[in-house]
């Protein structure tokens, strides 16, 4: 392991843990301005998450400890897939540890442990969340490994570092399977990040939450390491998206001063997909739960098509 | 017993021919112990158990030695046992050796006094059951098999109605043995087109012979429907959710854990080993009818109440993904592409032998449960984790491993899997080329499921609050019971953790099915886990999991050291809703009704719903298996049709049968004489 690349790791870390709160503030600034509010601060996650850590923590009195290890699970999972997936360098040494597919486990058990910690303490509304989660889940993991595989397919590979690369020195190209993947990709994102055409962030209405209803019961620094993983997820899904569809101006191996001008790019980058996150999200309406799979499985489908195109234009 | 200065001339066929022995001995030992229930318990399991141990051993270091024959002066005159040692069998027994050590450790804690048969009797139908299925994968030829086949038919038969006093218990064992004499009727059939009208019914012989395509491909089939049906493969998969709920824990773990694997064992001997051709759409085949029964296996599992039977359906679906591994490798193997065969078989290979450790360790935590509680029914159960946390924690770990997560065992195998469908580009047929994508794509979908199940599985049983009064004083599992577990936990753990050493164990069982292994591959560093190539795909669950577990720890003192660990209990917060109650949680029923309502077409079922002017609503919903009334029930109804009309013939009057006689003998006559 290079100290270079000790660096670039620890620092797309750094830059995931520190600017993840500040990417979902973007979002909700947009989408407030977007319906004509004044929108919050940029810095109000922040100011969310350090309120939430000062206070102390209320539990539910039977609550076992799986549900206490929980949120550190969780916060674990989404710290380690921020840690794979190349956002301001691709000379990452903890990449080789796990590829695209692993990245989709890792989706996959913070998933499980999030819905096992919601049916603990035993209430109607965390049952509830548990299921929708995992209703959600079981089409949107497919979909996501299906939209990783079409990019696979073209660069031969599943480690993610290496799409990056490969993408990025390609010439510029529009592949018929990659913009397939690309809409089946925004799907999923809305669906897994629990935004508007799936999950309303803004409410605690019984009949439609999903992720708040999983979430419930946590309070302070519980409450607040699940927030910050979402707001973690969010950026890793985002990393993905930039990886997969717009992947210049990540840094390479030995490039120490591209790293330095990665950083500007991304940040640009986050920008305009979170803009454009916001306009989708105003631009729907919260749709019910059970048009939900089919929503997820015309994601699905559409990657599983991106794929077949790929195979029939016999690209890779 | 020979002198000890013999002992290392003994190869180590020897040795699992005197573990065998072991066994029987230890069930006769059984039989003249019939009621002496502590001494069964205490002596006799966990003697069975050091067996398994033994043969774990053994076979570890047999599987990287060369084959080994003897021939036993056992059966009939003229006709001796062949028994042979390669590194096929070797590996199904590592497996055989690792699961039964564990179980039956759990055994000696699980049976109890005045339940059903006799625990010396138990005693003896369990250890003939594991000395069969020891033989099973020893026999070398077709009259062996075929006796050891039927032997281990018979014990698992009354094994599984060890309960016998139950009428349903009775007609779920009547299922079994109906459909294992089917299946082993199509594997009588099969063996006998693999000699290939020479008469000699030893495997030596069967592989010298070259079938044509079209007996080849007979052949074949009937090797997949006889050794599908005790696999549990569509559409004959209906004995398992019935015996699989009958059984004790113990036997449940062994018979979803071993069982099923060896009748998959059954299907690689002779698809890849006896029958020296192989023809591309025998591995389309298998796959197909492994997705689909995959697919079928874990959407029934997602609606199921009762705890055994959504393992058992667990199970169908998992022996779906494991036989799709192995048609994947067949068709690489058809079209003499090596390495990628090697890939898919190790996935599958890989697959059965985690899902044997995790799946029998759900078993005992079902058994467990059980004993705990009385109740079988995910509905009357929830909140164990409150009362029974070493057993919740172990069970999680097998609910984990069953959901393919990583860093367990069925994640890699499901990892593994998925590589061989994903660089499959470059088959000879478009269509195929085609195909592959979509099946990676079905494998995934069930992958996700299986979280979907296990989520159910756990969340029901162990976490929320208690859904009948008596949970609360339910006990955590005994010492025998957490040592059995214990190991199973550890199996399922170091199955994830070091695949390197676990596919250089499969190496050799690969390369003689498919000439080609996985071992000494690309990867340097014997964390990482590297199939192909470094630039394609890499995987290190050791790394993986230390890289979470340091987060983690980071997380929690920085927490700790940046604000503070203060916690106050207090009643749940339910959005202000004080009359929360254990009926306002999710039923089983509730948890899997938006599965029941994506794939509704997949269902029979029957709904009452109450009217809004019931005194007493009662709401029913009987989710069955559609099946039985498109194939099982007609079938059964043609059965019975035909034997009426055959039942015509007997008169009971013996003037008739003496002419039947007289006409048989006239016509036999005319045709001899001709």
């Amino acid at each position: 392991m290079s100290w270079l690349g000790a660096f670039s790791q620890s620092l797309a870390l750094l830059t995931a843990v520190l600017l993840a709160p500040l990417l979902t503030g973007w979002v909700n600034a947009c989408r407030a301005r977007l319906q004509n509010k004044k929108p919050p601060s940029l810095l109000q996650p922040y100011r969310l998450l350090h309120k939430l850590f000062h206070k102390d923590s209320v539990m539910a009195e039977h609550a076992s400890s799986l549900y206490r290890s929980a949120p550190y699970v969780i916060f674990a999972c989404m710290l380690m897939a921020c840690a794979i997936v190349p956002t301001l360098s691709t000379d990452l040494p903890l990449s080789p540890a796990a590829d695209g597919i692993a990245l989709v486990g890792l989706f996959a058990l913070a998933r499980v442990f999030m819905s096992l910690a919601a049916m603990d303490v035993g209430t109607a509304f965390g049952s509830l969340g548990a299921r929708r989660e995992m209703l959600v889940g079981f089409l949107a993991e497919p979909a996501l490994l299906m939209v990783l595989f079409c990019a696979s397919m073209i660069t031969r590979s599943t480690s993610l570092t290496e799409i990056v690369e490969t993408l990025a020195h390609r010439d510029l190209a529009i592949y018929p399977s990659l913009l397939l993947a690309g809409v089946a990709f925004t799907m999923v994102s809305l669906a897994e990040n629990a935004r508007v055409p799936v999950d309303n962030p803004d409410t605690h209405l019984e009949l439609t939450m999903i992720h708040e209803a999983l979430i419930l019961e946590y309070s302070a620094r519980h409450l607040a390491l699940l927030e910050w993983a979402a707001s973690l997820k969010l950026f890793v899904y985002s990393g993905i998206g930039l990886a997969l569809f717009f992947p210049w101006g990540v840094a390479e191996a030995n490039a120490p001063l591209a790293l330095l001008l990665a950083l500007p790019v991304l940040v640009f980058k986050l920008a305009i997909g979170g803009a454009l996150m916001a306009l989708i999200e105003t631009l729907n309406a919260k749709m019910r739960v059970f048009r939900v799979p089919e929503f997820l499985g015309t994601a699905f489908l559409m990657a599983v098509i991106g794929l077949l195109v790929n195979v029939l234009l016999g690209v890779g | 017993m020979p002198p000890l200065n013999h002992l290392p001339n003994w190869v180590h066929l020897d040795w699992v021919l005197v573990v065998v022995a072991a066994w029987l001995l230890i069930g006769v030992l059984g039989i003249l112990a019939l009621r002496r229930f502590r001494l069964v318990a205490v002596l006799l399991f966990p003697l069975g158990a050091c067996c398994s141990v033994l043969l774990l051993g053994v076979a570890l270091s047999a599987v990287f030695a060369d084959p080994q024959v003897a021939v036993l002066p056992l059966g009939l005159p003229q006709l001796p046992f062949h028994v042979r040692l390669d590194s096929l069998s070797a590996f199904f027994l590592v497996l055989i050796g690792g699961v039964s050590a564990g179980v039956s450790v759990f055994a000696a804690g699980y049976f109890r006094q005045g339940e059903g048969t006799a625990p010396g009797l138990i005693c003896l139908e369990y250890h003939v059951f594991l000395a069969s299925i020891a033989m099973v994968v020893l026999a070398d030829d077709a009259y062996v098999f075929m006796v050891v086949w039927e032997t281990m038919a018979f014990s698992s038969f009354f094994l599984v109605m060890a309960n016998h006093r139950i009428p349903e218990i009775r007609q779920s064992g009547f299922i079994y043995m109906l459909v294992a004499h089917i299946g082993a009727l199509g594997i009588l059939m099969c063996f006998g087109l693999l000699q290939a009208n020479t008469g000699d019914y030893s495997f030596a012989n069967m592989r010298a012979q070259h079938l044509t395509p079209f007996w080849g491909s007979i052949a074949f089939l009937l090797a997949l429907f006889g050794f599908g049906a005790k696999a549990g493969i569509l559409p004959l998969h209906v004995w398992l959710p019935e015996a699989h709920p009958a059984a004790p824990s113990p036997f449940s773990a062994l018979m979803s854990g071993v069982m099923l694997k060896i009748a998959l064992y059954g299907i690689l001997r002779v698809g890849f080993d006896l029958l020296q051709t192989r023809i591309w759409w025998w591995g389309v085949v298998l796959m197909v009818v492994g997705l689909a029964t995959a697919l079928l296996g874990v959407v029934f599992s997602t609606v199921q109440v009762d705890m055994k039977r959504l393992l058992a359906y667990s199970s169908i679906e998992n022996i779906g993904l494991i036989c799709a591994g192995m048609g994947l490798s067949l068709l690489f193997s058809s079209y003499g592409m090596k390495a990628l065969a090697a890939l898919a078989l190790t996935a599958a290979l890989y697959h059965m032998l985690s899902h044997a450790f995790f799946k029998s360790l759900l078993f005992c935590s079902t058994g467990a449960v059980m004993h705990a509680t009385g109740e079988r029914s995910l509905g009357k159960l929830g909140g164990l984790m409150r009362t029974m946390p070493w057993l919740a924690w172990a069970t999680l770990v097998g609910t984990l491993a069953c959901a393919g997560l990583p860093p367990f065992g069925g994640f890699i195998a499901e990892w593994l899997l998925l590589q061989s469908f994903l660089f499959t580009t470059g088959l000879p047929s478009a269509f195929l080329d085609m195909l592959v994508p979509v099946m990676a794509a079905l494998v995934a979908l069930i992958a996700a499921l299986s979280g979907y199940t296990m989520v159910k599985y756990f969340g029901v049983i162990f976490l929320g609050q208690p859904r009948e009064e008596k949970l609360a004083q339910a006990h955590d599992a005994g010492p025998w019971e957490r040592l059995g577990m214990a190991w199973l936990v550890a199996g399922c753990v170091l199955l994830g953790l070091f695949p390197n050493q676990v596919i250089a164990l499969l190496d050799p069982a690969t390369r003689i099915l498919v000439g080609a292994g996985l071992a000494h591959g690309a990867a340097d560093s014997a964390w990482l886990l590297v199939p192909v190539s470094m630039e394609r795909a890499s995987y290190a669950p050791a790394l993986f999991l230390l890289g979470i577990l340091a987060m983690m720890g980071l997380v929690f003192v920085l927490v700790r050291r940046v604000y503070h660990g203060r916690l106050r209990r207090a009643p749940p917060w339910d959005c202000g809703f004080p009359w929360q109650t254990a009926r306002m949680q999710d039923t089983a029923e509730g948890f899997g009704q938006p599965i029941r309502q994506v794939f509704e077409p997949l269902f029979r079922m029957r709904r009452h719903l109450p009217s809004a002017f019931d005194a007493q609503p009662s709401y029913q919903v009987v989710v069955e298996d559609p099946l039985w009334y498109w194939l099982y029930l007609p079938l059964a109804r043609l059965v019975e049709r035909t034997s009426k009309l055959i039942g015509k013939l007997q008169q009971g009057r013996i003037a008739v049968y003496l002419m039947y006689s007289f006409v048989t003998l006239i016509v036999v006559l005319l045709v001899v004489t001709r």
